[in-house]
């Protein structure tokens, strides 16, 4: 077997799952604190407790991806941090900031709290705006011309519209009473903006990159890869539903609102991926040119293989421990 | 007016990692401490050990936020300010950060959560592992990171194929020649800064006489960490200062302050370092004593600074943080004896018999950051003009932005991290100086406290 060929791309798809995971569970975290202005006191209270035990390991999924950029493809870390060096920064500031306040809001004391709330909802703002910005520069290869430009602006305002939604979800799942109803009128508001982002996207994607247009519309590929988009649909369409059926919510199935949104998450990220292969930045680098020495490759791959089952058990025991409605204040 | 691109990236690298550490130091620490307050609450059942541990909990979980937050920010830095370290040196900084995310910080962000809301959910025997796993995971994290920075100092393990670094050995890239002690001397640092924290914030809350049992039992818990680890500090430290003389002379040449290469050299105790014209203004100094502590004989040869001509690590700076840390570690010492014996003795919990103990020990509750902080300084700007050591310069591996841009960021991150700064000492002395009922949040803990503060009046 030629480890030089494979390693490469076992840690291509290690990365994208740790994005992919760290957009799901972080996005909902930082969707309840763009929700936070919208809630009453006691309300944000709730939210807070709702994400209060999953933060911490919620974040430590873009440090891991990011890690794997480092590790992996040395060459291409460089490459996209050197050129995304400003909403980097701005990123790095608003997880900062919001990640701080969790803290701080319950413990500086009352006279305090409302401007750590503030704190806490402008930089999970600024977080996924800058996330937003720095997928759409990815896509487009970093190239920083006026159309990729527009592009990225356009991700960065559709980025906060997803996390929105499963924050929306995330709340379905963890709260009940007048809070839950009004996480299903934030999730009706917030579904129209994210599906018009998701159609727009897909729409413009090809647009902006003819290489990637190639991939998607040339004869067989393109009937094969038809599965993806009608799916996607399907499971926006099943979102909507979901949302507006007063049967599926007051009979506790809320949480089919965050499967449908893992699907929709799943499935971008496939499409995301195939655009992106071979390449590590598009049109600059494939995976194999930006990898590391295959003897560091091995040696992180069966600690990878170790520890990545380990990790997803017990996140998935977290979860367990922590499933349920979250409790009035329990975070401090 | 135009700054110099590569000092501003160094002082934003600088800023960002200065702020990191303070957390991390003490976390590492406390964590174990926190296991040790669980740990006697199972065996003697007694309430004030368990409040202790809420009430430290909660600091941990603070200290612990801004320590990942922070900490997403270096894992970032690496890329976005020294991004020809990663492609030169990327097959071995990138595994030891790898196996770091992977074996360590999922770990103690995960096992949090059951410390911090747990404590209903799960049985007791679950709570004490989960705060044990999250122990052992800072742990294992300063291990990794440790393990990468000793090998910058004390490169091993390697091969180098035009200009890029290749592993022959992982054993001993990891277990490089300075790695057993700095981390030895990390740790030590770590369990130090927590124990005069804990001793700090106990001494506050008894000076505001919003003390219960709990307090005086975790100053004791303090005092004993630093009676015992302040000593073995000095000797940690000793036997570190003789491995980097023997890796890194240059180092040691700038943190004593010696010129020229002599036999017998004296020991500078204080003194203005000048560089330009290589001599030490009103030097206060101690003949043949650098060379008996260096070469543990009277007449040995020190290298002097004469010898690295163009290699040399900027002197003033090293110098006076090295003085900075032996002063404060000499402090704890002399503190730690002192508090032990004035706690211990008789068990005297009175705020009017122990005032100045209480004083000493509450203007003390930082200094670990201090000594940490400058401590790193020393190794570090002593490591200069490397980024690994004799090796790849940190001039060549410098990201490519304007100066504007750099400074701007800068500028953010300052002013973030003062705020935050800020916040957080003044967050830790709210928390402290509040009585401690009206801290808890859920019933279990109030009635916790409650029955704390029966037992305090009692």
């Amino acid at each position: 077997m030629d480890l030089g060929y494979w390693l490469p791309l076992f840690f291509a798809g290690a990365m994208g799952l740790a994005l992919l995971i760290y957009v799901v569970l972080d996005g909902y975290d930082l969707g309840i604190g763009m929700l936070l202005p919208f809630a009453s006191d006691d309300e944000k209270d709730v939210m807070v407790a709702a994400i209060g035990p999953f933060w911490d390991a919620n974040e430590t999924w873009i440090v891991l991806g990011v890690g794997i950029l480092l590790i992996a493809f040395p060459q291409a870390h460089s490459i996209v941090l050197t050129s995304l060096y400003l909403p980097v920064t701005l990123m790095l500031m608003g997880l900062i900031l919001r990640g701080v306040s969790f803290d701080f809001r319950v413990k500086a004391g009352d006279k305090h709290k409302a401007k750590w709330n503030r704190l806490f909802a402008f930089g999970s703002l600024v977080a996924s705006v800058c996330q937003g910005w720095m997928l759409g520069a990815f896509v487009t290869g970093l190239t920083g011309d006026a159309t990729s430009t527009l592009f990225a602006a356009l991700i960065a305002v559709a980025l906060p519209s997803l996390y929105i939604m499963l924050g929306a979800a995330w709340l379905l799942i963890k709260t009940e009473g007048e809070l839950f109803n009004k996480a299903v009128r934030w999730g009706r508001m917030a579904v129209w903006p994210m599906g018009g982002f998701l159609l727009l996207i897909s729409i413009a994607t090809p647009l902006v990159s003819s290489a990637i247009a190639d991939k998607w519309f040339t004869l067989p590929n393109a009937i094969g890869l038809m599965p993806i988009p009608i799916t996607t649909a399907l499971a926006y369409v099943a979102l909507v539903w979901i949302f507006n059926s007063k049967q599926i919510l007051h009979n506790g199935y809320g949480w089919l609102a965050f499967v449908a949104l893992m699907v929709v998450s799943v499935l971008a990220s496939i499409g995301l991926a195939y655009s992106l292969f071979p390449d590590i930045v598009l049109g600059q680098i494939s995976i194999w040119e930006a990898a590391s020495a295959t003897e560091s490759l091995l040696f992180t791959f069966w600690g990878a293989i170790i520890a990545l089952p380990m990790i997803l058990g017990y996140t998935i025991f977290i979860y367990r421990v922590f499933r349920g409605k979250a409790t009035h204040l329990s975070y401090e | 007016m135009e700054f110099d691109p590569f000092l501003l990236a160094r002082l934003q690298f600088a800023a960002n990692i200065s702020f990191h550490i303070l957390f991390p130091t003490i976390t590492i620490g406390l964590c174990w401490v926190l296991f040790y307050f669980r740990l006697r609450y199972t065996f003697s059942g007694d309430k004030a050990w368990e409040y202790a541990y809420f009430f430290w909990v909660k600091i941990f979980a603070l200290s612990f936020a801004l320590g990942v937050v922070s900490g997403i920010t270096m894992s970032f830095q690496f890329g976005t300010n020294w991004p020809g370290f990663m492609e030169r040196a990327g097959n071995i900084a990138g595994p030891l950060l790898g196996y770091e995310v992977l074996t360590a910080f999922f770990l103690e962000a995960s096992f949090l959560g059951i410390m911090l809301f747990g404590k209903d959910r799960v049985s007791n025997r679950t709570h004490l592992i989960a705060t044990a796993l999250v122990a052992v995971g800072t742990s294992f994290s300063a291990f990794w990171i440790l393990s990468l920075n000793s090998w910058m100092q004390t490169p091993t393990g390697y091969r180098i194929e035009d200009g890029v670094f290749f592993v022959e050995s992982w054993w001993e890239v990891i277990f490089n020649p300075s790695f057993p002690y700095r981390f030895a001397h990390m740790f030590t640092a770590s369990l130090l800064t927590a124990a005069f924290l804990i001793m700090g914030i106990s001494a506050w809350r008894a000076m505001r006489g919003v003390d219960g049992p709990a307090t005086w039992k975790v100053m004791r818990t303090g005092a004993l960490m630093a009676a015992v680890l302040a000593p073995l500090q000095v000797f940690i430290g000793d036997l570190h200062g003789l491995n980097t003389l023997e890796h890194q002379p240059a180092k040691i040449a700038a943190m004593e302050g010696i010129w020229e290469t002599e036999k017998g050299a004296p020991l500078t105790l204080f003194g203005f370092p000048d560089e330009e014209e290589k001599t030490t203004h009103m030097a206060i100094k101690v003949p043949n004593l650098a060379s008996l502590i260096l070469t543990h004989e009277w007449d040995g040869e020190v290298l002097g600074l004469n010898e690295f001509e163009g290699e040399t690590p900027p002197v003033a700076p090293v110098f006076w943080a090295f003085r900075v840390m032996v002063g404060i570690g000499m402090l704890m010492v002399l503190v730690g004896w002192w508090s032990a014996w004035r706690l211990f003795r008789n068990r005297d919990e009175s705020r009017e018999t122990q005032t100045w103990l209480l004083r000493a020990l509450s203007v003390m509750t930082f200094s670990g950051w201090i000594a940490v902080l400058a401590g790193w300084y020393v190794t570090e700007i002593g490591r200069q003009p490397w980024v690994v050591d004799g090796l790849l310069r940190t001039a060549d591996v410098v990201a490519d932005h304007s100066s504007a841009t750099v400074a701007g960021t800068l500028f953010g991150y300052v002013l973030l991290y003062l705020f935050l700064l800020v916040s957080y000492i003044a967050t830790l002395r709210y928390m402290a100086t509040k009585p401690a009922r009206s801290l808890t949040l859920t019933p279990q803990q109030r009635a916790m406290n409650d029955a704390e503060t029966a037992e305090g009046e009692a």
